[in-house]
C-alpha cells in the first residue's frame, strides 16, 4: 500500500482546538472501501496464481486467488464464503491485518515491479457485501454431538474456536470478563480501523451459526475456576489473551496522566462520541509496536498538539510495520528511536519525561545507555511496552516464557484443556493468528471428543 | 513516408480505411464526420426498395470480458429505415462535397431480377463509385428472403451479382456471409457472376448473452430476443481465415478483397493486407470509440510500413498468403521448446498448472527452502504447443525456441509414420 492511501487527519496545531466534527472526521475509515467498479478493477489485477504465495502468507490460509476470481465473476457472496470458510473474522482481518507484510507482500505482482493486488480491500468488499445483505448465516451446523465446550474469552481466538466447534455440532458456552464480546477487535484496535461498530456487527454475524451462548462479566477466577470448567464441560478452550501490562519500573508511574496505551485505546473505543475523550496537549508514547502507533495517531486525531513516540531501539526493530510508522509520521507524530525512559517528571500529575539516548554495541548487539539525556514535555504518557499473561487463575497449567505452554493441536498439559491466541506462543500477535489458533484448536477439540 | 493509397475493383482510395455498411454510415451527417476524421471511403448503409423497413428498439447486445472490455457486439438492426430518395440525395450531395473520398452504395432486394436491376440503376445514378451487394445480413432481412438467405445459396450469389453487373457500368462488390460451410463456394459464385471484388465477412449468427433474469437472449425486445449478427474483435480470426482462403485458392485468385471483421487498429489492418486484402472496412471499432480511431490506423500503418521499408501497400499485400498452406504442407520435423526466463518470471505458476492439468506435464515446479518458487521446462516432455507462452502474464518471459535438430523438411504425406504412405 502506498503513502497515497494513508489517512490524513485534521491535525491540531498548538493553541488550536479541533471541533467535534473534525474529530469525528478523524475517526472515519482509515482505508476507504472499494466500490463495485474499483473492486472489479482491483480483482482484474490478480493473476490467479497456482498454489499462490499469498495463501501461504495468510496465517488462516484463505484461498485468495479463488475468492478474487469469484469477485471477478460477480459471485461476491461466494467470495465471502470462501474467505469465511477459513477465517470467520475475515471482516476484521480485512480491516486490521498488516497486509503489507502478509498476503500483499507475497503477491507476485511485486516481482514485476507493480503494485500488489489490493487483497485486504477486496476481502472487505466481499465480506461487507455478504453482511450488508443479511439473511441466513452462510454455514450450517453439523448434527448435534451432545458435547459441551467451554470457551474462556470472547476475543478473536475464543470466538473463532466457538464458531468452528459449533459448526462441527458441539454446544458452546463462552465466559467473557468484559461486558462485550470481540476482545481486542472491540477494545484494542484503532477506532479508524473498525468504524460503524464493526466488531459487534461481526460478533452478531458469527453467532448466527447457532449453538453458542455468551456469559458476560464472567472472568476466570473468583466464582469461575478452570477446574470447575474442566469438570462440567467435555472440553475447555482458553483464549484469555494477555491481561497484564509491562511496567516501566520508574518512580512516578502512578502519577496522573501516566496510562497504559491499551487502556487509553479501550476507553476511546467505547466512546460513542470521540470528542468526549480526554487527551493531553503534549503526549508521549513509549513503545514501538502497533499499539504504540495506534495510541500516537489516535492522540493526534483527538487533537493533541504534540505527540512524540519514543522507542529504545532503531526503527527497523520496531514491531509496527513501515506502513504504520509512515501513517504516524504523515499525521505529525514525532518518532524518536534510540532512547529509553529514565524519569517521570511532575508532582501529582505528570509534566514531562526524561530519556537517555541508547546505542547498540557493535560486537555484542546489546543495547546500552550513552549517558546523553533529553527531556520531553508531557501532560499525558501512554505506555505501550507490551502485555503479559495474567496467570492468577491458571493453576495447574504449564507455562513457558510467560505464556501458556501448548503442544500441536493447541492442547495444554491438562487433558481436555486447549488454549490459543495471544496467551500462547504461536505466530505473530495478530488478530488473524488468533483466529487461526481458534480454528485449529476447534478441530483438535473435535478430534479429541471423537477419540 | 509510405503511400497508403490503394486501388480496389479499379477504384482509387486515399487510404485503405473505409467504413462498412452499418449504422455509422446511415446518413449524410455521420458520413461527413467520418470524412472529416480522415476515412478514405464509406459503404453507405444498405438501401432497399421503398417503403423503408421499420426497426425495433433494443438493437445491440454485447459480449464483455471481466474488465468490461468489449469482446464483440451483435445487432439485430435491419437495413436503412429512411426513404430511398432521401438516402440517394444525401449520397449525391456528399459525393460533390468530398470528391476525393469513395462512396459505395450497398443494396439488397428480394430474389427478383427486375427489383435488383431497378434498385441498382437508381443507386448508380446517385453518383456512387461502386455497388456492394449485401448478401450477408443474418437477421431479420433473411426471414424476408434477402441478405444471408441469398448469400447462403451460391447459385443466387452468382445470379444477383450478374444482374447488377448487367444493369450498371460500375465496379461490383459482392458481400459474403460467413454463416456457410465453405466460403470458397460463395466466392467462386461471385466471381462467376462477374464481381470485381468480394467484401467479407458480414456478421456471424450469434446470441451474445442470455439475460438470466428475463430468461431471454440479449438484446431483449419486450421479453424476447432473436439471434443477431456478431462483430468486433472476436470475429477477426474467422475473417482472417476466410480472406486467406479466397486469396490463396486458384479458383478465386484475382478477385479483389475488401476485408471486414474485427479490424480495430493498424495492426489488424496490416494482417488483413498481408493475407491479400486490397482494402478494409471497419464498423465495430468506430462504434466503440468514434471515428477518431482512424488517426492511429493511418499513423500506425504508415509507421509500420516505413519501419519495414514498404513504400506502398502493394509491396506487402499478400506476403503472408504464400505462407498460408494446408496442414499437410507443414514441416513435421520442425521442433520448438519453451524456455522460461527466470529473471522475468514472477512465480505465478500459471504455466505449470496449465501444462500439468491440460497439456504434457512438461513444467516442473519447485519451492526452495526460502519460499522462492521456480518453474522449469522438461525438454523431453515439451511438445512445443505454445500454451505456457500464451498464458504467461509477463510479456517475453516464456520464449519458444526453435530446436536446430538438423532434420530436413518432411510433410505428413511423406512422413514414415503415415500409414497412407506405407500403403503406397
Amino acid at each position: 500500500m502506498g503513502v497515497l492511501m494513508t489517512h490524513k487527519l485534521c491535525a491540531a496545531a498548538e493553541g488550536v482546538v479541533l471541533t467535534d466534527d473534525e474529530i469525528a472526521a478523524n475517526f472515519g475509515d482509515l482505508h476507504k472501501p472499494l466500490n463495485a467498479i474499483q473492486a472489479m478493477a482491483a480483482a482484474d489485477h490478480c493473476i490467479y496464481c497456482y498454489d499462490a504465495p499469498c495463501i501461504t502468507a495468510c496465517p488462516t490460509s484463505i484461498d485468495i486467488p479463488t475468492f478474487i476470481h469469484q469477485i471477478r465473476t460477480k459471485n461476491v457472496d461466494g467470495a465471502a464464503r470462501t474467505i469465511l470458510s477459513e477465517n470467520i473474522m475475515g471482516g476484521t482481518c480485512a480491516r486490521a491485518c498488516p497486509t503489507e507484510v502478509l498476503c500483499e507482500q507475497a503477491c507476485v505482482r511485486n516481482h514485476g515491479g507493480e503494485e500488489p493486488v489490493e487483497i485486504g480491500l477486496l476481502q472487505r468488499f466481499a465480506i461487507d457485501h455478504l453482511m450488508a445483505k443479511g439473511g441466513k448465516h452462510p454455514f450450517e451446523r453439523a448434527s448435534a454431538t451432545g458435547k459441551r465446550i467451554a470457551v474462556v474469552g470472547a476475543g478473536p481466538a475464543g470466538l473463532s474456536c466457538a464458531h468452528r466447534t459449533a459448526m462441527l455440532g458441539h454446544s458452546v458456552t463462552i465466559f467473557e470478563a468484559k461486558p462485550k464480546a470481540g476482545g481486542l477487535n472491540e477494545y484494542g484496535l484503532a477506532a479508524y480501523k473498525m468504524i460503524d461498530d464493526f466488531a459487534q456487527r461481526e460478533v452478531d454475524f458469527l453467532m448466527g451459526i447457532g449453538g453458542i451462548e455468551i456469559n458476560y462479566a464472567h472472568p476466570l477466577g473468583g466464582n469461575l475456576s478452570l477446574r470447575e470448567l474442566r469438570d462440567t464441560f467435555d472440553a475447555v478452550f482458553l483464549g484469555v489473551g494477555l491481561g497484564n501490562t509491562n511496567r516501566l519500573g520508574l518512580d512516578g508511574e502512578d502519577k496522573h496522566g501516566v496510562l497504559d496505551a491499551i487502556d487509553f485505546i479501550e476507553e476511546l473505543r467505547q466512546k460513542r462520541k470521540k470528542a468526549d475523550m480526554t487527551v493531553g496537549q503534549d503526549v508521549v508514547v513509549i513503545g514501538g509496536g502497533n499499539t504504540a502507533i495506534d495510541a500516537a495517531v489516535q492522540a493526534r486525531a483527538l487533537g493533541a498538539a504534540h505527540v512524540t513516540l519514543v522507542y529504545r531501539r532503531g526503527e527497523d526493530a520496531m514491531g509496527a510495520t513501515k506502513f504504520e510508522i509512515d501513517l504516524a509520521r504523515t499525521n505529525g507524530v514525532v518518532v524518536e528511536p534510540w532512547a529509553k525512559p529514565t524519569a517521570i517528571l511532575g508532582g501529582k500529575a505528570v509534566t514531562g519525561m526524561v530519556f537517555e539516548r541508547t546505542a547498540r554495541d557493535a560486537k555484542s548487539g546489546k543495547l546500552f545507555g550513552t549517558g546523553d539525556t533529553f527531556e520531553v514535555k508531557a501532560d499525558m504518557v501512554l505506555k505501550a511496552i507490551g502485555q503479559k499473561l495474567d496467570a492468577t487463575a491458571l493453576d495447574g497449567l504449564d507455562l513457558a516464557a510467560g505464556k501458556i505452554s501448548v503442544l500441536d493441536g493447541f492442547v495444554t498439559n491438562i487433558s481436555g484443556v486447549f488454549a490459543g491466541g495471544d496467551c500462547v506462543k504461536s505466530g505473530e500477535d495478530l488478530t488473524v493468528q488468533a483466529v487461526e489458533d481458534g480454528k485449529q484448536a476447534a478441530h483438535a477439540i473435535d478430534a479429541y471428543l471423537k477419540s | 513516408m509510405a503511400d497508403l493509397g490503394c486501388t480496389i475493383a479499379g477504384i482509387e482510395s486515399i487510404n485503405p480505411f473505409w467504413l462498412a455498411s452499418a449504422p455509422p454510415t446511415d446518413k449524410y451527417y455521420n458520413v461527413v464526420r467520418a470524412f472529416e476524421a480522415g476515412w478514405g471511403g464509406v459503404v453507405w448503409k444498405t438501401l432497399g426498395e421503398d417503403p423503408p423497413v421499420v426497426n425495433v428498439a433494443s438493437r445491440y447486445g454485447v459480449h464483455h470480458d471481466a474488465g468490461r472490455g468489449v469482446i464483440g457486439i451483435n445487432n439485430i438492426e435491419l437495413i436503412s429505415d429512411r426513404p430511398l430518395e432521401v438516402n440517394l440525395r444525401e449520397i449525391g450531395r456528399t459525393r460533390k462535397e468530398w470528391p476525393d473520398r469513395v462512396i459505395i452504395g450497398s443494396m439488397m432486394a428480394p430474389i427478383d431480377e427486375q427489383a435488383w436491376k431497378e434498385l441498382a440503376i437508381k443507386i448508380a445514378n446517385s453518383g456512387v463509385h461502386g455497388i456492394e451487394l449485401n448478401l450477408g445480413c443474418p437477421h431479420g432481412m433473411c426471414e424476408r428472403g434477402m441478405g444471408s438467405a441469398i448469400g447462403q445459396v451460391p447459385d443466387m450469389v452468382e445470379q444477383t451479382t450478374r444482374w447488377v453487373r448487367e444493369a450498371v457500368d460500375l465496379p461490383v462488390f459482392t458481400k459474403l456471409t460467413p454463416n456457410i460451410t465453405n466460403i470458397l463456394w460463395a466466392a467462386e459464385a461471385a466471381k462467376k457472376g462477374g464481381a470485381h471484388a468480394v467484401s467479407l465477412i458480414n456478421t456471424v449468427n450469434s446470441i451474445v448473452s442470455v439475460d438470466l433474469d428475463a430468461m431471454a437472449p440479449t438484446p431483449v425486445v419486450g421479453g424476447k430476443g432473436t439471434h443477431g449478427g456478431y462483430c468486433g474483435a472476436a470475429v477477426k480470426p474467422i475473417a482472417l481465415n476466410m480472406v486467406a482462403e479466397i486469396a490463396r485458392s486458384p479458383d478465386t485468385r484475382g478477385l479483389d478483397i475488401s476485408a471486414i471483421g474485427g479490424i480495430e487498429n493498424w495492426r489488424d489492418a496490416a494482417e488483413f493486407i498481408s493475407l491479400g486484402a486490397n482494402a478494409l472496412q471497419v464498423c465495430t471499432a468506430a462504434m466503440l470509440y468514434g471515428f477518431r480511431i482512424v488517426d492511429d490506423m493511418i499513423a500506425g500503418l504508415s509507421a509500420f510500413m516505413d519501419e519495414k521499408g514498404y513504400r506502398n501497400i502493394e509491396e506487402f499485400r499478400g506476403l503472408a498468403t504464400r505462407n498460408t498452406v494446408d496442414w499437410n504442407a507443414l514441416d513435421m520435423n520442425f521442433d520448438t521448446k519453451a524456455f522460461i526466463n527466470p529473471d522475468k518470471c514472477i512465480e505465478c505458476g500459471r504455466c505449470h498448472i496449465a501444462c500439468e492439468d491440460t497439456s504434457h506435464q512438461a513444467i516442473e515446479y519447485h519451492v526452495a527452502a526460502d519460499g522462492k518458487r521456480s518453474f522449469t521446462v522438461v525438454d523431453e516432455d515439451c511438445v512445443g504447443c505454445n500454451l505456457c507462452a500464451m498464458i504467461c502474464p509477463v510479456p517475453d518471459c516464456i520464449e519458444m525456441r526453435p530446436v536446430d535438430n538438423g532434420k530436413p523438411y518432411v510433410s505428413w504425406p511423406e512422413h514414415p509414420l503415415n500409414p497412407m504412405k506405407a500403403a503406397q
